[in-house]
């Protein structure tokens, strides 16, 4: 219930809004075509979802109100119409229950997509993600796969408390046997969720709730049904040659953002949408690295071992010599997320933290 | 499996007089009568038998008026899920049933047929194999825990006590009838032909285990026989058997999913998660616990103050049955009848079976310093699976004294092989570390497992000499 509640205040709150200011500084900066289509992440997720379901009567949905109520978020709109009951279940409230009954279906040989209603949920439901999904392969001497994805959304979303708020990224990434996906815009998370889908492995697929209603545009061939992208590689979302800023899901943006205003003082940042948090593209960074000699790595979760900590380990195991600074580190602050939403925006990333962290890498910070 | 033998079309005929009689505890008393008769829902559809329509009693669930409207005389309630009647009186609900659900047998302790008990026949081949494999499942059982007593196991479960339930449940079941075991269910995998050989390499996990050397002893798993590899945390093949199930629905496969489980893990839980589910997913799925009275130290007095299992499933609208699990006959028949129910009417199933565990929980426990050796004692003479069925084939003209020294002889020498064998067998390469973590092994994987390799190159005294690189 809180989920449902938390999207309708969120939709047409001020969270939003704030998110589309940030994306019409970002739009000029992408290299589409002109006069490219646009797209929502909700309509790019759902369109995903529905295309897998149509190519392949394996894939089926489950979660609580994914049917009839088309999903928390709407992101499994008009599913039950098209497909059924038997394709798009409703489950009573236990994520531990439908959690394993998904993997049990996988092991079956179905293809579960299973919804949680935030990530936060999944933690009552994680024996089944660690125990039975990510290490079933591995136990059964790879006679058993589990083709499964657990996706929903992630992260800090706005004025909903710690229990709603939490990044799992680096949980979920510690573990062998899972793969991790955490898509940004509507090309990632239509290319992602399909690859996810169409993965042999199990996925966990991270979204973020405020970044649903938010329009990207979109390419003719991301919008074609044969669509992919590959598991494992990050995007580099800009290019530069001052500073590397790694980072995924929302951040993104934000990291953007921040590129734009360092732009505009003389600094070029090379910004690398992660979109793979395991397996982690470490080429791709350690060559930016290389090429840039600093790195700032940005993330909403918790700073210890985190995915930021992990980019850094990598950095310095690899391209130590090539460092010029020292790595800068964003992340959440360490505490469960405060609700006052003076105290809510002290505990995130800011665009200007990644500014002024950008300028100290770079020494030009005052 | 050629060993299941049975007359289909006898043994449907037959199940459908013993259906009436055998005394599944039916769930909620005519729920499925009240839902047809609801005045505000869709016409009565009921208990379809048509496999097109396997979700269509859930929707009618669903469709079913939400909202309620009184009756003239205020005496009944439509409510969601059928008619409600009004009462004056404060009454709960007991806590128990005055008396405690009957176990259903039909063998007595000493192996005679009870009078006028209903069973379903076997025939004499698969009776012998029903006994044989009981037998050889014990062999194995004590030859692989000297084995770890003499350190040459890690770790070693037996299933002693357990050997009907192990066994006369997979007598009853088909091959594609899909297997979550836990750890005490070895018995249907040599059923289906996992031969004594393929249990010692596991146990020892060395490089012919088709478990490449991942488990630790007794966590079996067959792909092929559709066994689903063991899960050490406790309940959660619970779950994962209705999903199963819920696939051989949509596939619309003449199969269900089974799935067993301890006393203990009726606690868990996922035994709740998986109970509900099952009901209303209609899923085909047989729930059977073995309740062996001991979760590890803990009695069933400190585990649940229920009357056992078999009365948990009424409370999710799931038809249960006790059953005496050191009956071999008794087990069998309430499986035919179970598996025949869950499939054609597509529902879950609970099977409480009554046994006792006769060995310690596992070679890390000793069981005598918190029970006494006077009740292991009588449950391994007086309450025998073995010894019960012996009798009863003995007096079928079945079998003989022979027949048992040459099997018992035949058995132990064909196990010390096994075991000789998988002893002195390789261990798992080295690449077997890294395999099967993904489907394709990615990219730090490889690194990681080039990187051993060089060091173990260079640092070769570092490293055991028993790893084949």
């Amino acid at each position: 219930m809180w989920g449902i509640l938390r999207q309708r205040a969120v939709d047409g709150g001020f969270s939003a809004s704030s998110l589309r200011r940030t994306r019409s500084a970002l739009v000029s900066a992408r290299s589409y075509a002109a006069g490219a289509k646009e797209m929502t992440v909700r309509d790019a997720l759902n369109s995903a979802i529905d295309e897998e379901m149509s190519a392949d009567p394996k894939v089926f949905v489950m979660g609580e109100e994914v049917g009839q109520y088309q999903g928390a978020y709407k992101i499994t709109k008009g599913l039950l119409e098209k497909y059924g009951p038997e394709r798009v279940y409703d489950t009573p409230i236990t994520e531990a229950g439908f959690t394993g009954i998904g993997v049990g279906a996988a092991y079956a040989g179905l293809k579960p997509v299973v919804e949680f209603m935030t990530f936060n949920f999944s933690m009552q439901a994680i024996d089944h993600i660690i125990n039975s999904a990510a290490k079933s392969n591995y136990m059964s001497a790879g006679q058993i796969n589990v083709p499964i994805v657990f996706r929903g959304p992630n992260g800090a979303a706005a004025g909903v408390g710690a229990q709603h708020s939490q990044c799992y990224a680096a949980w979920y990434a510690s573990v062998p046997g899972l793969k991790v996906l955490a898509p940004y815009s509507a090309e990632d998370a239509r290319g992602l969720l399909k690859a996810a889908i169409r993965d042999p492995d199990p996925v966990v697929f991270l979204e973020n709730e405020l970044l649903y209603g938010e329009s990207f545009p979109i390419s003719e061939e991301a919008l074609d049904s044969s669509f992919c992208l590959p598991i494992g590689k990050a995007k580099i979302e800009r290019e530069g040659k001052d500073v590397t800023i790694t980072t995924f899901s929302k951040m993104v943006g934000f990291a953007l953002k921040a590129a734009e205003k360092l732009a505009e003082e003389g600094i070029s940042a090379e910004v690398i949408n992660l979109r793979s948090i395991r397996p982690l593209d470490r080429a791709t960074i350690n060559a930016s690295v290389r090429k840039t000699s600093r790195l700032v790595t940005v993330e909403e979760g918790f700073p210890q071992h985190g995915v930021c900590a992990e980019i850094c380990a990598s950095v310095v195991e690899e391209s130590f010599s090539y460092l010029d600074a020292p790595v800068e580190r964003i992340a959440g602050a360490d505490v469960p997320m405060p609700y006052a939403a003076n105290l809510e925006r002290l505990a995130l990333p800011q665009v200007e933290d990644i500014v002024r962290a950008a300028k100290r890498a770079c020494y030009r910070s005052k | 499996m050629a060993q299941h033998l049975k007359s289909s079309s006898s043994k449907s005929a037959f199940l459908n007089i013993l259906k009436h009689k055998l005394g599944f505890v039916s769930p909620s008393h005519g729920a499925r009568h009240l839902r047809q008769n609801l005045p505000h829902g869709p016409p009565s559809i009921g208990v379809s038998q048509n496999p097109i329509s396997r979700l269509c009693n859930t929707m009618a669930e669903k469709l079913s008026g939400i909202g309620f409207h009184e009756d003239v005389n205020n005496q009944v309630m439509d409510f969601p899920g059928g008619r409600i009647a009004f009462t004056p009186e404060i009454q709960f609900i007991s806590e128990s049933n005055k008396e405690r659900v009957p176990c259903y047998r039909v063998l007595d302790d000493n192996g005679q047929l009870i009078t006028n008990s209903q069973f379903v026949q076997v025939s004499e081949e698969v009776a012998v194999k029903i006994y044989s494999d009981m037998v050889t499942l014990q062999i194995m059982d004590n030859i692989f825990y000297e084995a770890q007593r003499q350190g040459r196991l890690s770790f070693y479960a037996t299933t002693i006590g357990e050997e009907a339930i192990n066994i006369a449940s997979a007598a009853a079941l088909t091959p594609e009838d899909v297997i979550f075991p836990q750890y005490r269910e070895p018995g249907v995998l040599l059923w289906r032909g996992f031969t004594l050989q393929e249990f010692a390499n596991q146990c020892f996990g060395n490089k012919s285990d088709n478990g490449k050397g991942r488990q630790m002893p007794v966590h079996y798993g067959s792909n092929k026989l559709n066994y689903f590899t063991v899960s050490a945390t406790i309940a959660t093949q619970l779950p994962n058997a209705v999903g199963a199930a819920y696939s051989l629905k949509m596939d619309r496969k003449d199969a269900c999913a089974v799935t067993f489980f301890g006393d203990g893990g009726s606690s868990e839980g996922d035994f709740h998660g998986a109970l509900n589910f099952a009901a209303v997913m209609e899923a085909p799925v047989l729930f059977i616990c073995r309740n062996n009275g001991w979760a590890i130290s803990t009695p069933t007095s400190d585990q649940f103050r229920s009357d056992g299992v078999v009365v948990k499933g009424r409370a999710y609208g799931i038809r249960s049955i006790r059953v005496d699990g050191n009956d071999a006959l008794a087990m069998y028949s309430a499986l035919c009848e179970a598996r025949e129910m869950a499939i054609r009417e597509q529902r879950p199933i609970l099977i409480e079976a009554l046994t006792y565990r006769v060995g310690h929980h596992s070679t890390s426990d000793d069981s005598t310093r918190y029970r006494s050796a006077d009740e292991i004692e009588w449950w391994s003479k007086a309450r025998n699976p073995l010894s019960r069925f012996r009798t009863w084939i003995e007096s079928n003209g079945w079998w003989r004294d022979e027949a048992e020294s040459d099997l018992r002889c035949r058995i132990k020498k064909e196990m010390l092989e096994a075991l000789r064998v998988a002893e002195k067998s390789e261990k798992p390469n080295l690449k077997e570390m890294f395999s099967d973590v993904y489907d394709v092994p990615p990219s730090n994987l490889r690194e990681q497992e080039l990187l051993v390799r060089q060091t173990i190159k260079s640092h070769p005294q570092d490293y055991p000499s028993d790893v084949p690189l």
